[in-house]
């Protein structure tokens, strides 16, 4: 049979976006070690429950690593001390017993904090929103085999697809700059015949509205290494390519009219 | 009283649908910007129908409890999607689609529909290529495909492990697309609580916003609910943790018939729950069968390791019983066999409540490396999970509840028996019978999205040319918004309270899994009818809910959910008591045939069990749609 911990637990408190926060201490005693990250939190929130105490909120859904839903700072690292896995796939024996563990939110001006560990992270739909799509109307499609990609097209256009929009990037970067996130989309698209003809208003468009709400990228990498996904830095090089190719291209079309 | 009309359309079959669209009448493109719709759930079935609604020039507005559209559950189908392309030249055609599905399901499905959904099959497979969807590929650039669950050509299309993601995201960048047009409006964190009707039509829909706590209206022409399936009632399942039955119980209440209740499917390739504090359960791709050996030790007080039992010590369940299938028998047999051998006391893990799934014989066959480029992300998930690693010692696995087949009664224009009220994907009972193939949810989804209801919706529309959607300002609205406002606040004005929401959905799976769950019958069925109320009743006397109802407050999301979920499981558990055969995913225990497969009686069950609400306190009535094939011939399945 497996072993149970027993743990200190600082964890996040704040009411709101704009109250006062501060941490929880809690004893987390007896968690087995079977249990997962989040499933350590339910049977803290279960006792705090018994003692009549508000739980924590924390966001969560799928508990299989797909959805993007969770993620919260584990003493200072995002997701956790494990590589390439999500807070919910994190599981308690990657800790020791009488291990204190720091518990926190995203923090990023652009990700304001809601409730306890929970945060809005709307502002990368609004980047999505503004470009990271192709336009294929319903009914419009021709057949799926007329547009033949090199394997080796599809597999790099899928790595950079595999991105779950978490905002780990966001959380790990010092300068909480969105680079991560906005260039795996435009990797997904920009690499792919479909995606060619809208991919440089795309570009232009996506890394701009970007900079309305993120920091600058200064290549620390930092971002990389959170990646439950492991998407690579490799796609920031591409995606400041062909931003500067779209700046160049978009004016041509421009002076074509 | 309802009468149920299915509305299928004349002609042969395959010219149903064809003949169909033509008949159905047209909303012009002028006037398509005079219609409202409301759609439900930002899954493939709802973010493929906003978009597409979207594009016609209709004004839609579109509602999810995510933060993001992107993070509905389809996002975690794993293995692919059907698609009749016959690219393979392996003989398939729409044809066998619809043969297979109709099959499959244990034919308890309505043929009209599902040929439709064979027919549109192809369509969105170009569809979601050309929206950028990465599916695999051959080296020649052309579209891979592999053979799933069991089926005799290779129709599945595929994007690695994450299908559903893939497919799901391309919905969402359309959804995009139309939000960025001005033609969507999405409202994020929105709890749709109740469903409006007046004279007996869908209004719009009641909304909880889930930051402020504040309850309002929407109105519209029309509503479509896409808001997944009931898997959670069985507290643990491979659904994720907010899917929920509300807005289709809510649908139900107000006159929408829930048909089938009882279908769902138990996926056996499951990881086994390890304690009482387990959340969920996490499926394991069905492609595993197709290299794992599944066994049991013969003895049942077995305690060493897997690797120490001699070969002849073990017992290859499957492979014995079923020869020609062996490990590849469909998802409800394999997954009642598990259960056999767990029950008889066989089962292995510190919990005796899984079995094995070994690897040796491949790993020893093709070597290491070729396991790992097939199965690797799913080893490294499992091993990330139990902390052991399946390259030495066999997997565990058991079965879970995975998909639910059931669900809100619709016609062929996919319309509830609500005029006005669509539903979507595994929100509506249509296309799986009693059993769903697998790779055919994510297909059947995007069917109803992107090639279904843009076409059917206009039918009901057209008429209603000139009229304004009816006012929130109508006693309607304002009534639904008080009831749905006091309900919600009801659970925090309460003081005391011994247990939190979650010990009750605890509770309730245990009860429904227990006695409906991969075998079923009588007694257990009563007893569950009995136990239900019961804890219904504790539960809305004694659950403890804490904080505020004005803002933020996960408890009270969940606990309107949970109290719906126990509303729906004992229809759920009638209707299992009502069909006295098995069929697909229902397996009552008086009717198996002598070698204990499922036996179907289609001389009394070849219907459709649709229910109707009349109250709280009074039982629904049941209403039968009859079943006719006039294409597929009714055999026993035989998988020997």
């Amino acid at each position: 049979m497996s072993k149970n911990l027993n743990l200190k637990l600082k964890i996040w408190r704040q009411a709101g976006p704009h109250a006062q926060g501060s941490f929880l201490e809690v004893d987390a005693h007896d968690i087995p070690e079977d249990a997962s990250f989040l499933e350590m939190l339910d049977v803290v929130n279960e006792r705090l429950i018994a003692d009549d105490v508000e739980p924590v909120t924390f966001g969560h859904d799928c508990r299989e690593g797909i959805c993007g839903t969770c993620g919260v700072m584990i003493n200072g690292q995002a997701h956790g001390p494990e590589k390439a896995t999500t807070t919910c796939q994190l599981h308690m024996r990657k800790f020791n017993d009488g291990d204190e563990i720091v518990i926190e939110p995203w923090q990023a001006t652009s990700f304001p904090i809601l409730k306890d560990l929970m945060v809005d992270r709307r502002a990368f739909d609004r980047i999505v929103e503004a470009g990271g799509y192709i336009s294929a109307p319903t009914g419009t499609a021709p057949d799926a085999n007329e547009i033949p990609i090199p394997k080796e097209v599809a597999d790099t256009s899928m790595d950079a697809a595999a991105c779950i929009g978490c905002g780990a990037c966001v959380a790990a970067c010092p300068n909480s700059a969105g680079q991560l996130f906005t260039s795996a989309k435009l990797h997904h698209l920009n690499t792919l015949p479909q995606g060619q003809p809208e991919r440089w208003k795309r570009t232009e468009a996506m890394v701009e509205t970007m900079e309305d709400f993120f920091g600058s990228c200064t290549n620390h990498g930092e971002c990389a290494e959170a990646c439950p996904k492991e998407v690579s830095l490799d796609f920031i090089a591409f995606m400041n390519r062909d931003y500067v190719k779209s700046k160049v291209k978009n004016r041509s079309l421009v002076s074509k009219r | 009283m309802v009468m149920l009309d299915a509305k299928i359309p004349e002609g042969s079959i395959e010219d149903k649908w064809d003949n169909h669209k033509f008949n159905v009448k047209l909303v012009n493109p002028a006037n398509k910007r005079k219609f409202e719709v409301i759609v439900v759930g930002t899954g493939l079935a709802g973010a493929s129908a906003a978009a597409s609604l979207a594009e016609l020039g209709y004004n839609v507005k579109v509602f999810t409890f995510h933060d993001s559209p992107r993070r509905a559950h389809s996002i975690a189908a794993q293995g692919g999607i059907n698609g009749a392309k016959n690219y393979r030249n392996d003989g398939d055609s729409i044809y066998r689609l619809f043969y297979d599905t109709v099959k499959g399901g244990d034919y308890r499905a309505r043929e009209a529909n599902v040929y439709r959904l064979a027919q549109v099959s192809v369509d969105i497979i170009d569809q979601c290529a050309a929206q950028g969807v990465p599916f695999a590929r051959e080296y020649g650039g052309l579209l891979a495909n592999r053979s799933f669950g069991g089926a005799q050509v290779s129709r599945t299309f595929y994007a690695r492990g994450q299908t559903g993601q893939q497919l799901l995201l391309g919905a969402y960048q359309a959804l995009a697309n139309a939000i960025q047009s001005g033609k969507v409006t999405l409202y994020n964190r929105s709890d749709v609580l109740d469903i409006v009707t007046k004279d007996g039509e869908a209004k719009g829909i009641v909304v909880r916003d889930m930051l402020t706590g504040q309850v309002h209206a929407h109105s519209a022409h029309a509503v479509v609910l896409a808001t997944g399936g009931y898997g959670n009632v069985y507290y643990l399942s491979t659904n994720a943790m907010a899917s929920n039955v509300t807005a289709a119980w809510r649908a139900h209440r107000k006159g929408a018939l829930v048909a089938n209740p009882c279908y769902t499917q138990i996926h056996p390739t499951c990881i086994p729950a390890s304690d009482e504090f387990q959340s969920k359960l996490t499926l394991m791709s069905e492609s595993l069968r197709n290299d794992g050996r599944i066994w049991v030790p013969r003895d049942r007080d077995e305690a060493r390791s897997a690797g120490e039992v001699a070969e002849d010590e073990r017992y290859y369940f499957l492979e014995e019983k079923y020869p020609s299938f062996g490990n590849l028998v469909p998802r409800d047999v394999a997954s009642r066999n598990a259960k056999t051998v767990v029950d008889e006391g066989r089962g292995v893990g510190p919990l005796k409540n899984g079995v094995y799934l070994d690897f040796a014989a491949a790993i020893a066959r093709d070597g290491e490396q070729a396991v790992r480029e097939r199965y690797g992300n799913l080893f490294q998930m499992y091993e990330r999970i139990t902390g052991e690693d399946p390259y030495h010692t066999p997997m565990r696995i058991y079965p879970a509840t995975h998909y639910t087949m059931g669900g809100l009664w619709v016609d062929y224009n996919l319309m509830t028996s609500v005029p006005g009220l669509y539903a979507l994907g595994e929100a509506n009972f249509s296309d799986h019978g009693a059993n769903r193939l697998g790779a055919s949810a994510l297909m059947q989804g995007l069917a109803d999205g992107y090639f279904v209801l843009p076409y059917t919706i206009g039918d009901y529309l057209a008429p209603k040319l000139g009229e304004t959607p009816l006012s929130t300002g109508d006693p309607a609205f304002t009534q639904a918004v008080a009831e749905v406002d006091d309900r919600t606040r009801q659970w925090t004005s309460k003081k005391g309270g011994t247990h939190g929401v979650e010990y009750y959905h605890r509770e309730l799976g245990k009860i429904v899994w227990e006695y409906c769950g991969m075998a079923r019958n009588e007694n257990g069925l009563e007893k569950a009818l009995s136990e239900i109320p019961a804890l219904r009743e504790e539960f809305r006397k004694n659950v403890k809910v804490l904080g505020s109802p004005d803002g933020i407050n996960t408890m009270l999301e969940k606990v309107n959910r949970v109290d719906d979920f126990m509303e729906f499981a004992e229809l759920k558990v009638r209707d299992a008591l009502h069909r006295n055969e098995s069929c697909g995913g229902h397996f009552r225990e008086e009717s198996q045939t002598e070698e204990g497969e499922a036996l179907r009686d289609d001389e009394n069950f070849a219907y459709v069990g649709a229910w109707e609400w009349n109250g709280p306190d009074e039982a629904q009535t049941l209403h039968k749609e009859d079943l006719e094939f006039e294409y597929v011939k009714l055999t026993q399945r035989s998988y020997k």
